[in-house]
C-alpha cells in the first residue's frame, strides 16, 4: 500500500515543473497541500462510512500514470458528437485539453471556453479549490496532479447560446492511464449556461479516471449540466462535481451512467443563498460485474430554497449499485422544500443494491420527503403487453424504458433528450 | 375455432378446473356463467396463456393448433384476445404507443404492412368514436389513473383495434354503470361477425341483455354443470346458482 502511494508521490515530484502555476503561486501551494493530504489519506477503504459499499482496493493492483500526449485522428471525436446539437465542442484526451480536436466558435467579450492550463492565474487563485473540499484521497490526488481540464467563464448578464459539449476520450494502449481532468465553471450573475459531458474509452487497458468539477453559479443564473458515462469495462471512474449556488439560481444536474467497471459519482449541491433551486436527476444501467455508486449531497444552508432529487437504476447480471443521498437542512434554512426519491429494478438474483437516504434536518419549518423502492419487473404488466402480441423481449424493453421515463421527462432540451433516449433504449436490448 | 377437451387446471397445487370441455365455432357467442370461485377466470387466463396455471391434463385446440404450446404473444398474433378482469396500469407507456406497437406486431405476423403514424392515427380515431373514447386518453399512460369503467372501455377499444378472431371477455361488466355497459356491449356487438367468436365470462345476467349469447354454460366447481340457450341465463337469474348445484346433486 505504502508502495503504491509512493508511486503517486514520485509522480508529483516529477511533474511539479510542468504543471501550471510556478512554485511561488497560490496554485502551487494548493497542489503541495493536496499531495500532503493524499499522502495522509491514501485511497479510501470500506472502513470509511462514505465508502462502506464501494471497495476501491482493486486500484492498488495497477500503476496508473500519466499518459503521453497522443495525436488522435479528428474522426475519432467526430463519432461522439451529438447529431443536431449546435455545440461548442471541447475534446479532452486523457485529461488534457486537445486544441486540435476542439471546435470553439468566437465568443462575446469576456466569455472564456478553454483549457484550464492556459487560464489566468487570478481567476484560478480566486476559484480553484474553493468549492470542493478535500475529504478523500481522490480529490486530493486530482488537486495535486491534474494537468489540465476545462475552464468555462460566463460573465454577468451573458447567455451562452450553444451548449458546451465536452468529450472525454480516455485510455492508453501501453500503460494504465491516470486521467485527471480538473474543471472550473463560473456562471456570472443573470447568466445562462448548458453543458454536456460525455465520457468514452479509446483503448482497452485499465484506466483510472479521477475528475473534479467545480461550479459556481452567480446570483440569478441558470446552469444545466448533463453527464453521460459510457466508458468500457476496464475503466474506474471517480468523479466529484460540486456546485455552489448564490441567490435565486437554478442548477440542474442530469447523470446517465451506462459504462465503467467501477463508477463513483459524488454529486454535491450547496444552496448557499436564498430562493435557489437545485435539481439532481440520475439514471444508471448496470450489467455483468459493474459497480456504480451514486453519492449525492444537497446542502441547504439558507432559507427558501428547493431541491428535487430523483435517481433510478436498472441492474442486471452480478452488478452492484449504491445510492447514498444526503440532504442537510441547516438551522438557518427555514422554509426549505427538499424531495428525494430513488428507485431500482433488479433484473437478476445476483444483482444487488445498497441504498441509504440520509436526511439531517436542523430547521423546524421545512418540507422534506424521501422515498426508496427496490423491485422487480412487473410480471402483470409484462403479461398484459404480451397478451396484446408484443414479444417478451420487446415488452421488457418497453417496461424498463417506462421505468426510466420520469427521469427523461426532466430533460427539457429536445435534442439531448432524444439522443439520450436512443442510447438508453439501445442499451436496454 | 376453439375446442377444449377435458381440461384440468391447478393453481398452486389446488385443482380449479376439473374436466372442462367446450366447443366454440365461428360466428358464435358463448356465455360462461357461474358463482365466484367456480373457475371462470381461470379458464379465461389459461386461454390467454397467463403464468401460474398448470394444465394437468386435457387440451385446447385453436384453429387446429395446440394453443397450450404457444407463448401469450403468439396466441395474440394468432387472433386470441383477453379483455382483462383487472386491466393492468403501466406508468410511462402511453396508450397510443402501446397500441401501435401491438397492432404492428400483429400485422407483421399476419404478413400485412405495418401502419405508419398517420395511418395508425386515422384508424385509431375511427375506433375511438365507436367506443366513445376521448383523444386525451391516448397520450395518457396505459390505464393509469383510469376509473374502473374507463379501464373496461379501454379493453373493448383494444378489442376493436386489434380485431382478433377469438375474444374472451373476463367480467367485463363488473364495475360498469348502465351507460358504460351499453357502450361496452355496443363495442362487442359491432365486433361480432360470422368470422369471429366471443366468449363472455360473467357472474351476472345483465350484460347478456345487451350481448345476446347463442349458448350459455354454467360453470360450477370447475365443471360445466349445465349448457343451454340464452334463456338459461334468465332462468339462472331467477333461480340462482344454488338451483344448478342442487340439480347437479340429484
Amino acid at each position: 500500500m505504502e508502495n503504491i502511494i509512493e508511486k503517486y508521490l514520485t509522480q508529483f515530484r516529477e511533474s511539479t515543473e510542468s504543471l501550471n502555476g510556478n512554485s511561488v503561486s497560490g496554485i502551487h501551494k494548493l497542489r503541495t497541500n493536496a499531495i500532503e493530504k493524499f499522502h495522509e489519506l491514501g485511497f479510501p477503504t470500506t472502513k470509511n462510512e462514505d465508502w462502506k459499499y464501494t471497495n476501491v482496493s482493486v486500484l492498488n493492483n495497477f500503476h496508473f500514470r500519466k499518459s503521453p500526449v497522443q495525436n488522435l485522428d479528428k474522426s475519432l471525436a467526430e463519432k461522439y458528437k451529438i447529431p443536431g446539437l449546435d455545440a461548442e465542442l471541447i475534446v479532452i484526451v486523457n485529461g488534457i485539453f486537445s486544441h486540435e480536436l476542439s471546435e470553439i466558435s468566437s465568443q462575446p467579450d469576456g466569455v472564456v471556453i478553454g483549457s484550464l492550463k492556459s487560464a489566468e492565474n487570478d481567476l484560478l487563485n480566486a476559484h480553484l479549490g474553493k468549492y470542493s473540499e478535500i475529504n478523500n484521497g481522490f480529490t486530493a490526488l486530482n488537486t495535486a496532479l491534474a494537468g489540465d481540464g476545462v475552464l468555462i467563464y460566463v460573465p454577468d448578464n451573458t447567455v451562452l447560446k450553444k451548449t458546451v459539449h465536452i468529450i472525454y476520450l480516455s485510455g492508453d494502449d501501453n500503460l494504465n492511464a491516470l486521467v485527471q481532468p480538473r474543471n472550473l465553471i463560473i456562471a456570472g450573475e443573470n447568466s445562462r449556461l448548458n453543458i454536456i459531458e460525455t465520457y468514452h474509452s479509446i483503448y482497452g487497458n485499465e484506466t483510472l479516471l479521477n475528475s473534479v468539477t467545480e461550479i459556481k453559479c452567480g446570483r440569478n443564473s441558470g446552469v444545466k449540466l448533463y453527464r453521460l458515462q459510457s466508458e468500457n469495462n476496464q475503466t474506474f471512474h471517480i468523479n466529484l462535481t460540486e456546485a455552489h449556488l448564490e441567490e435565486a439560481c437554478n442548477y440542474s444536474h442530469y447523470s446517465v451512467t451506462l459504462g465503467g467497471r467501477l463508477v463513483r459519482n459524488d454529486t454535491n449541491i450547496v444552496l448557499d443563498a436564498e430562493n435557489s433551486t437545485g435539481n439532481l436527476y440520475g439514471l444508471y444501467l448496470t450489467e455483468e460485474n459493474q459497480h456504480v455508486d451514486n453519492h449525492t449531497l444537497i446542502d441547504h444552508r439558507k432559507p427558501h430554497c428547493q431541491s428535487n432529487e430523483l435517481y433510478k437504476g436498472i441492474l442486471s447480471g452480478k452488478s452492484h449499485g449504491v445510492f447514498n443521498g444526503k440532504v442537510f437542512v441547516r438551522k438557518d434554512a427555514q422554509k426549505t422544500n427538499a424531495y428525494q426519491s430513488n428507485k431500482a429494478i433488479l433484473l437478476s438474483d445476483d444483482a444487488k443494491i445498497d441504498t441509504k437516504p440520509q436526511l439531517e434536518i436542523f430547521a423546524d419549518d421545512v418540507k422534506c420527503s424521501h422515498g426508496a423502492a427496490i423491485g422487480q419487473l412487473d410480471e402483470q404488466a409484462l403479461f398484459y403487453l404480451r397478451s396484446r402480441g408484443i414479444d417478451e423481449a420487446n415488452a421488457r424493453k418497453i417496461l424498463l424504458r417506462a421505468f426510466a421515463n420520469d427521469v427523461f421527462e426532466k430533460i427539457e432540451d429536445e435534442v439531448i433528450h432524444n439522443w439520450l433516449n436512443e442510447i438508453v433504449t439501445e442499451r436496454l436490448k | 375455432m376453439l375446442k377444449i377437451n377435458d381440461l384440468f387446471v391447478s393453481v398452486e397445487e389446488k385443482e380449479i378446473l376439473k374436466g372442462v370441455s367446450l366447443e366454440v365455432n365461428k360466428g358464435e357467442v358463448h356465455a360462461i356463467m357461474g358463482p365466484n370461485g367456480s373457475g371462470k377466470s381461470t379458464l379465461a387466463n389459461v386461454i390467454a396463456g397467463k403464468d401460474g396455471y398448470e394444465v394437468t391434463s386435457g387440451e385446447i385446440i385453436y384453429e387446429g393448433k395446440d394453443l397450450l404450446d404457444m407463448d401469450p404473444e403468439e396466441r395474440a398474433r394468432e387472433g386470441v384476445f383477453l379483455a382483462f378482469q383487472y386491466p393492468v396500469e403501466i406508468p410511462g407507456v402511453s396508450n397510443a404507443t402501446f397500441l401501435k406497437t401491438a397492432l404492428n406486431e400483429i400485422r407483421k405476423y399476419r404478413g400485412e404492412a405495418e401502419l405508419d403514424s398517420r395511418e395508425f392515427l386515422q384508424y385509431m380515431r375511427e375506433k375511438m368514436k365507436l367506443i366513445g373514447i376521448d383523444e386525451s386518453m391516448l397520450s395518457r399512460s396505459v390505464n393509469q389513473g383510469f376509473s374502473g369503467g374507463e379501464k373496461k372501455r379501454n379493453e373493448i377499444f383494444q378489442l376493436q383495434m386489434l380485431q382478433p378472431k377469438l375474444a374472451v371477455l373476463d367480467e367485463t361488466d363488473s364495475g360498469l354503470d348502465i351507460d358504460a355497459l351499453k357502450i361496452v356491449a355496443n363495442g362487442v356487438n359491432t365486433f361480432r361477425s360470422a368470422d369471429n367468436a366471443v366468449i363472455v365470462v360473467t357472474h351476472y345476467q345483465r350484460l347478456l341483455n345487451y350481448i345476446i349469447p347463442d349458448f350459455v354454460h354454467v360453470l360450477v366447481d370447475g365443471k360445466i354443470a349445465r349448457s343451454g340457450g340464452k334463456e338459461l341465463a334468465l332462468e339462472l337469474e331467477e333461480k340462482g346458482y344454488e338451483w344448478v348445484k342442487e340439480g347437479e346433486a340429484v
